[in-house]
């Protein structure tokens, strides 16, 4: 069966079929479509030469490895101890209201998901956040509100 | 600053040498016999929390025979209240770099790898540049060991040594059965030194002061400084490098908020000290030992709460390969809200004491039996927090 996936094949060219090459694919695919699909595991388990459930094992373990549609910005707010501590409930609160969304849940459009992780390491600058790889520290509610605006227009 | 402040310490964070890369190409000049001899003279035990001797590690590994060998640096900082890797990496990575060629000099390697978790993913760009510099050095000076760097994709547990090597192969993070351990069999079943980020500058530093002048810093059982990460209820939250083997007491005079109740030493998987005992605690391998992670709780502060966050953090971290770890969490968590709510006794938290020691005993890895630490020194010193 041919790769109907360009991406999978241009990943797979660029780390080699390995199996230690297997998470660097992934986060490439995450990279692209924010999400692993079913048929991007079943590709990459025939270029790698292994069997498709050992590739959705490894995918699944990882919380960042998503395996179902996500927004184009996945938003994820430590939830660990400080960051509770010094505020997150009022930071999840306030992108919950601007997005319409509760934790968990995706926006109608696909542009965000909103999510809740663990320790971040911004501990001394809680809460923190999140937005794709992009860190963002010392929120206040205010702050929250310019930052998901400005993600709202892009 | 007053000179009853605790002494800072300037090591880790300190300039560059003029010369880019010179203590590493001055160490390499050196036999592999002297650099160890240093080492162990220094007394430097690892800094990512657990504290193996470095000197031996390395020993070890050098010892076992084999062609291939790696040096693994291990920057999947996930402990609660621990940022200091992050800090040492954006800064310095220098230092890092040349740590991992000293010892891949000493073992043998010819290969060397930082594990960086997916949170830090932002600090890549920079980190190739440096590391794109560092490998063209080696290869300027005909030094066979080039550095890459792997990702992680958020999980706690490939902090824990063997999952990282499983992380690294393409697997599920699930943590191996030791023996054998990293020195024999490690990253493809290959001997491996892994070391914490801090640990990798740290012997930088010893090369460039010598054992004697490292050996100032700290107490016989902590030699050294350590870079604390302060987080929680205090005025001056931050990165700081403290001589090791302080008493607690000082450090809350100096980080407190004048109202602290509890300090959770070394992270969730570590141990939390009231008040009463500030005095009588050392922080140190003599004491209670940390990976930096320093966070600080005022009297606003419920200790069920805290206990509860740390319960569900290991809940969902815990890979769920093993029993004792992966039940044991859950349980633990409903049965403090048990207690709380009034569905069970009081007295049903020594059942959970005791489904903690088992834990302490039967889990697989490091996270299973460290859910004990956090969950015996918090409901012993709070109990009742915990009930009312």
């Amino acid at each position: 069966m041919a790769t109907n996936n360009n991406y999978i094949t241009e990943l797979v060219d660029k780390h080699g079929r390995a199996r230690t090459s297997l998470m660097p694919i992934l986060q490439g695919v995450i990279e692209k479509n924010n999400f692993i699909s079913d048929q991007d595991m079943t590709e990459i388990a025939m270029e790698l030469d292994l069997s498709p459930a050992q590739v959705y094992g490894t995918a699944t373990f990882y919380s960042f490895l998503e395996t179902q549609p996500r927004g184009k910005y996945v938003i994820r707010v430590c939830k660990t101890i400080t960051c509770d501590m010094h505020g997150k409930r009022t930071v999840v609160q306030t992108i919950e209201d601007m997005l319409k969304i509760k934790v968990g849940e995706t926006s109608p459009n696909k542009k965000f998901t909103l999510l809740e992780t663990n320790c971040l390491g911004w501990c001394h600058e809680g809460p923190a956040m999140l937005i794709n790889e992009k860190p963002f520290s010392g929120l206040t509610p205010e702050k929250v509100h310019d930052i998901i605006s400005e993600y709202m227009h892009k | 600053m007053s000179d009853t402040k605790l002494k800072r310490v300037d090591l880790i964070f300190g300039e560059y040498s003029n010369v880019k890369y010179k203590v590493l190409a001055d160490t390499l000049k050196r036999t592999n016999e002297e650099i160890l001899e240093d080492l162990l003279e220094s007394g430097l035990r690892g800094r990512g929390g657990a504290g193996f001797p470095t000197a031996m590690k390395w020993k070890f590994t050098a010892q076992t025979p084999g062609e291939e060998k790696y040096v693994i640096c291990n920057a999947d900082e996930g402990e609660p209240g621990t940022f200091k890797d992050r800090e040492i990496l954006s800064r310095v990575p220098r230092k890092v770099f040349s740590g991992m060629a000293i010892c891949g000099k000493v073992i043998g390697a010819k290969q060397g790898f930082i594990y960086l978790r997916g949170e830090y993913k932002f600090l890549l760009p920079e980190l190739i540049k440096e590391l794109d510099g560092y490998n063209e050095f080696a290869k300027s000076i005909g030094l066979d060991f080039p550095i890459g760097i792997r990702l992680g994709s958020g999980a706690y547990i490939c902090g824990e040594e063997s999952a990282l090597f499983e992380s690294m192969e393409g697997k599920r993070g699930e943590p191996r059965n030791k023996p054998p351990y990293p020195t024999t069999s490690g990253y493809l079943g290959k001997p491996t030194v892994i070391n914490n980020v801090e640990t990798f500058v740290n012997v930088l530093m010893i090369m460039r002061l010598g054992s004697t002048q490292f050996k100032l810093l700290g107490t016989s059982d902590s030699r050294g400084s350590k870079v604390f990460s302060v987080s929680g209820d205090t005025p001056i939250p931050g990165i700081y490098e403290l001589e090791l083997g302080m008493p607690l007491d000082r450090f809350v005079d100096e980080f407190g908020d004048g109202d602290t109740k509890a300090v959770q030493v070394g992270g969730a998987s570590g141990f939390c000290v009231p008040r009463k005992k500030f005095k009588d605690t050392v922080i140190g391998f003599e004491g209670v030992p940390t990976g930096g992670s320093m966070m600080l709780f005022n009297s606003s502060r419920s200790m069920y709460n805290v206990l509860h966050n740390y319960l569900e953090f290991f809940e969902e971290e815990s890979c769920g390969q093993c029993t004792p770890c992966r039940v044991g969490c859950q349980q633990l968590r409903k049965g403090i809200e048990a207690v709380k709510k009034s569905e069970k006794k009081s007295l049903y938290l020594d059942q959970l004491l005791k489904l903690s020691e088992s834990m302490k005993l039967t889990a697989k890895c490091g996270l299973g039996q460290s859910v004990a630490n956090s969950f015996s020194s918090i409901v012993n010193n709070f109990k009742e927090e915990m009930i009312y």
